[in-house]
């Protein structure tokens, strides 16, 4: 006879009396996708670990304070996100929120690339994400970017924070933020079409100028 | 409008929190560009891959050492397991 699956929610409350089990299943729940924050973000498997680790630990540490059950997720991944980028900070030697050694410059959108490779792409998205290769694609991809521009495009798009969240966790003002968000954006829009789109129908970039 | 201008309206667009008087006009850009639909349906699509795609799968001697140091952790805050 199949069971529903318990809600998050409802572990969290039995967790919170006790239930190591409860603990366990929320664990075994959400375990991979911290893992793939605290990897994304950390660039290597040993920090992945760490964070991961103490990411849930931290949960069992703080779970009495903890009132939202039905935000779990959400919860779990600020804190393997706060963690991972703290690594990062002290891997660069830096004691600040800042990323950057120097005092950030406003940037600026015209010195943003174009995008040169347009095309629609052969598969949806949904099609695309059961395959290794794809897997492996888009590690690389991301790979590529600065950690500027990689980190701000994964706690934004992938992450979900908000421009003031990504900002205050990266020590950024929130319009480099956004500036630093379509350069990833674009560069790996760019990787990635000329890997997934159609060259049969490949379109010109169109010079707007003079409209 | 310039590219440039463009470019910018485009991330807003993209994230749909822009205010409606920009995002009308970026509407009308769109309708008479090909090239900016399909740039706008790219950006979508590898947002889409890195937000709903395949989580790693946690190394299988991690995950075990993971467990065990939750269920210590937890015997340490609960005095014995629940």
């Amino acid at each position: 006879m199949l069971e529903s699956e318990p809600s998050d929610a409802d572990l969290v409350r039995r967790a919170k009396a006790g239930d190591l089990a409860a603990f366990e299943t929320l664990a075994t729940r959400h375990e991979r996708r911290i893992y793939t924050v605290a990897r994304r973000i950390t660039g290597n498997e040993e920090d992945a670990e760490d964070v991961t680790q103490q990411a849930f630990l931290s949960a069992i540490e703080n779970l009495d304070g903890f009132r939202e059950e039905a935000g779990f997720a959400t919860w779990l991944q600020r804190i393997a996100t706060h963690a991972a980028l703290k690594v990062l900070r002290k891997r660069k030697g830096l004691p600040t929120v800042s990323l950057e050694a120097n005092t950030e410059p406003q940037e600026g959108y015209d010195t943003v690339p174009h995008p040169e490779y347009i095309a629609d792409w052969r598969e949806s998205p949904e099609e695309l994400v059961g395959r290794n290769e794809t897997s492996r694609l888009i590690d690389e991809a991301l790979a590529e970017l600065d950690d500027k521009h990689r980190l701000v495009f994964l706690l934004r798009d992938v992450e979900g924070l908000s421009v003031k969240e990504t900002a205050d966790a990266l020590g950024l003002s929130e319009a480099n933020v956004k500036v630093r968000l379509l350069r990833a954006r674009l560069q790996l829009r760019e990787r990635l079409t000329r890997a997934f789109g159609d060259p049969a129908r490949r379109l010109e970039p169109h010079r707007h100028d003079k409209t | 409008m310039k590219c440039e201008e463009l470019l910018a309206m485009l991330n807003d667009y993209v994230d749909g929190g822009v205010d409606p008087g920009v995002c009308e006009q970026f509407e009308r850009h769109l309708a008479g560009c090909n090239p900016c639909q399909v740039v706008v349906d790219n950006i979508r699509r590898t947002i889409t891959l890195y937000k709903d795609g395949q989580p790693y799968d946690l190394p299988v001697e991690f995950r075990a050492r993971l467990h065990s140091a939750l269920r210590a952790k937890w015997r340490e805050r609960w005095g014995k397991p629940g």
